[in-house]
């Protein structure tokens, strides 16, 4: 990676490790600056003010919409903004799955989902008393076509699976999934937030139904996301939230909506961070998802290589796929392991990640996370093994 | 030396190791509550018994990191023999000293002193916490 990009990250410091992309990536200033500009020099709503700065806002606004319609090749009234990957599953759980799921639908999904996936399913289960259906994971905790094949059947309403596991970094094989669903009627929404920072994503290769994404973990602000739905689907889908805007015509007894996305995004919606949220494309795509996918996967193996060497680890996800590396300290809490990182300053992530059923499955309580991608260097990774090494001295004097 | 030697205090580890009063009594003398951290898989449950105003006896089952586990043994120790009102007040002193907030230093805490340290971790007073939230929940519902 050239040097230069580690300037562009404000928040790397001297000494201070981030190793937690996979719970929210850092803000390059062209990110920041983005978001800056609007604040400082627009501030005014979009779509409403026939003022300079009402229209250079809604130009930019729209122009995000355009750069993340291109980045997942979508055409632009597919592309919904939202306030996130959880905003968005929310949204075609209860608009597609109150209208859809009957007593005797099913649900299919997996033990590996981010609660962002699998409560609003779970919720719309009981609601319509339709079952979840849960795929069978192998032994290493990877979905399989085999296993979906034998999982899916004719009630398969919804499929609703993540692309890569926030725990495991696997990638699933979600192209077979989806074609297969296709051929017994089932939607398919796709979890992607883990996803887009690394695979280019080609929504009509795919040929997915739904695909729910975050900006904040790809470079941009918090408090935005996006759903992508095909055209045909969000044309009857019903808005989720009403207010202001998403409207045409109102009337005392009816009104109607306008059409896809502004259906969807009712009321003032997070304007600076959708525009932050184009310039995080921007960003990616000039620096390329393909190099940034070989450098963040030669840094995992050296990452993964160095803590497999070490006896007194126990690792999750042997050969993952993307940057996360999910392991314990042996015979040690993940939350007091935790604090010797923190006290070092290296951030992880400890806990369940939002996805306990996978904790259950693995049989743990807790674990710990590194992930790493482009902004992390390999010096990095050397200290953290070192750090590493010395936690386990401490805390085995300690007495654990 | 490290500061988290503030943290991980022989008393603490030796409670980790050996917890006291462990297991729990499912009868209609007991009360019990059960609190799960899920930001980082912390399952505790305590059970009291409480008779004519005084806690007769106090269990723990606590599954979670060294804080955690420890701090529900010592407190089980702490409370057995107390009265109501006594044990109500040692808690709260307990949860305001770990949460760095002002609390009556004329309380005796007794082991549980040995928490001072907590203060310093921000990300690690839910762990102290935990066990004494319970042990609450379970007199508010005598």
């Amino acid at each position: 990676m050239n040097e230069k990009i580690f300037n562009d990250f404000p928040q790397i410091s001297d000494g201070y490790i981030y190793f937690d992309t996979a719970a929210t990536s850092l803000k390059p200033k062209s990110v920041i600056e983005a978001v800056n500009n609007y604040n400082r020099n627009l501030s005014s709503n979009i779509n409403r003010g026939m003022y300079d700065k009402s229209v250079i806002t809604t130009r930019l606004y729209e122009e995000a919409r355009v750069k993340l319609a291109r980045f997942i090749n979508a055409s632009t009234d597919e592309v919904i903004f939202t306030r996130g990957t959880t905003s968005s599953l929310n949204l075609v759980a209860y608009s597609l799955g109150l209208s859809i799921l009957k007593s005797d639908s099913e649900i299919l999904i997996s033990e590996q989902e981010h609660h962002s996936q699998f409560l609003p399913w779970q919720n719309i289960a009981k609601k319509t008393g339709a079952k979840l259906n849960f795929v069978k994971l192998d032994k290493t905790g990877r979905i399989t076509i085999e296993n979906i094949k034998k999982a899916i059947n004719e009630n398969t309403k919804i499929v609703a699976l993540n692309y890569v596991s926030n725990v495991l970094g696997y990638i699933n094989p979600i192209k077979e999934i989806i074609a297969l669903a296709h051929q017994y009627q089932a939607l398919v929404v796709i979890d992607a937030a883990q996803a887009v920072q690394h695979l280019l994503i080609d929504v009509k290769d795919l040929d997915v139904d739904f695909l729910a994404f975050s900006s904040h973990k790809m470079l941009g602000p918090t408090g935005a996301g996006a759903l992508y739905g095909k055209s045909r689907l969000l044309a009857v889908l019903e808005p989720m939230e009403f207010g202001g805007d998403m409207n045409e015509d109102v009337e005392k007894d009816h009104s109607t909506w306008k059409a896809s996305p502004q259906k969807f995004e009712a009321g003032t919606m997070p304007i600076a961070e959708v525009i932050g949220f184009g310039a995080a494309v921007d960003y990616l795509e000039n620096l390329g998802l393909k190099e940034i996918m070989n450098y963040t996967e030669n840094l995992y193996k050296q990452l993964f290589n160095e803590m497999k060497k070490l006896e007194d680890i126990e690792i999750y996800n042997p050969n993952s796929d993307t940057g996360i590396l999910t392991f314990n300290l042996k015979n040690v809490p993940a939350h007091d392991a935790i604090s010797y990182y923190a006290e070092k300053n290296i951030a992880l992530r400890s806990g369940q990640h939002c996805a306990k059923l996978i904790h259950d499955f693995l049989g743990i309580n807790s674990s710990l996370r590194a992930s790493v991608y482009f902004y992390n260097r390999k010096e990095e990774v050397d200290r953290f093994i070192e750090v590493t090494k010395e936690a386990i001295k401490y805390f085995r004097k300690l007495g654990f | 030396m490290s500061t988290l030697d503030n943290l991980y205090r022989e008393i603490i580890m030796e409670h980790y190791k050996n917890p006291r009063n462990k297991g729990l009594i499912k009868n209609e003398e007991y009360t019990n509550a059960r609190i799960k951290n899920p930001a980082c898989g912390d399952d505790i449950t305590v059970s009291t018994k409480v008779e004519n105003g005084m806690v007769i006896d106090c269990k723990q089952q606590a599954a979670g990191c060294s804080i955690s586990v420890a701090s529900a043994s010592v407190m089980t120790e702490i409370m057995i023999g107390k009265t109501k009102e006594n044990a109500l007040e040692i808690a709260n002193t307990f949860l305001n000293m770990v949460s760095n907030q002002e609390y009556d230093q004329s309380i005796d805490l007794e082991e549980a002193e040995v928490f001072g340290g907590v203060k310093q971790f921000p990300a690690r007073i839910k762990c102290a916490s935990i066990a004494w939230v319970a042990f609450k929940d379970t007199l508010s519902q005598e």
